[in-house]
C-alpha cells in the first residue's frame, strides 16, 4: 500500500517527528511504500543540516536522512513555511540572497502542491502534529 | 475510518471532539501523550469506558511504557498495538484523520 506522511511538528518540540520516524520506519519494514514525507509549519525545522544534539540522544534531522538514503524517500519542505523559518536550500539562498544554506542532506524545498499531489498518489495520508 | 489523537484531553480538545464525531464501529488510536485517556482513575474513566464500548479503541504501547504507565491501567477493552499495529491500523481504514 502507498503511504503519504506529513509532519507538522519541529524536533524536541513534542513528539510527534519522532512519532512520525517510527511510523514511517514501521510502513517501511512492513514492505509499504512511502510516496513522499511531507514536511509543513515547524516541521519544516527537522530540515536543518546545523543541529548538533547531545551525542547520547538521537538527532531528529540526520535520521531523516538516513531513512531517506536507505529507502530512497522523497523528503519534501514547504517553500514558504522554510523560508519564514529561515531553512534555506542553494536556490532560495541566491533569490534572497543569504550567504549560506542549512537544508540537510536527501531533502528538497517545493510547494504545497506536492502535498496534494502526494496525497492523490497514495491510498493513506497520515498526519502528525498539529 | 481510524481517528488519532495525539494530545492529553486533560490539555486539549481533541479527544472530546473525536470522540463526539466519531462514527460507531470507527477505529481511535491513542498516541503521545493521549495515552493518559485510556488509564483508569481519571475523571474521563467513564466518558471512554463508554467510548470503547463504542468505538475500538487503541493505545500505542510504547507511548505507554515511555510513560511509565503499565497495561495492567488501561480501562478494559482499550487493546495495545506497536509501531506495526498502527501501520496494520491505517492499513485496515479507508481514511486516517488526526484530530487537532
Amino acid at each position: 500500500m502507498k503511504f503519504a506522511i506529513q509532519v507538522n511538528e519541529g524536533p524536541y518540540q513534542h513528539q510527534a517527528s519522532d512519532s512520525a520516524y517510527q511510523f514511517t520506519r514501521a510502513v517501511l519494514e512492513k514492505g509499504h511504500q512511502v510516496v513522499r514525507v511531507f514536511f509543513f509549519h515547524d516541521g519544516v525545522n527537522n530540515a536543518t543540516r546545523l543541529a548538533s544534539p547531545p551525542q547520547d540522544d538521537r538527532n531528529v534531522g540526520r535520521r531523516w536522512t538516513e531513512l531517506a538514503e536507505r529507502y530512497d524517500l522523497d523528503l519534501v519542505v514547504c517553500v514558504a513555511a522554510a523560508q519564514r523559518r529561515g531553512i534555506v536550500d542553494e536556490g532560495e539562498a541566491e533569490r534572497h540572497g543569504k550567504g549560506a544554506t542549512n537544508l540537510a542532506p536527501r531533502f528538497r524545498v517545493s510547494g504545497l502542491g506536492q502535498l496534494i499531489e502526494a496525497a492523490i498518489e497514495s491510498d493513506r495520508l497520515v498526519v502528525f502534529g498539529d | 475510518m481510524l481517528h488519532t489523537v495525539n494530545r492529553s484531553p486533560f490539555e486539549k480538545s481533541s479527544l472530546e471532539s473525536a470522540l463526539r464525531l466519531a462514527k460507531p464501529g470507527s477505529a481511535l488510536l491513542l498516541l503521545e501523550d493521549a495515552v493518559y485517556a485510556a488509564v483508569k482513575g481519571t475523571v474521563l474513566e467513564e466518558k471512554m469506558r463508554e467510548a470503547a464500548r463504542r468505538l475500538r479503541v487503541h493505545v500505542l504501547g510504547p507511548d505507554l511504557q515511555a510513560r511509565g504507565l503499565e497495561e495492567g491501567a488501561l480501562i478494559e477493552g482499550i487493546g495495545v498495538v506497536d509501531y506495526r499495529g498502527f501501520v496494520d491500523l491505517a492499513v485496515e481504514n479507508d481514511k486516517v484523520h488526526a484530530w487537532v
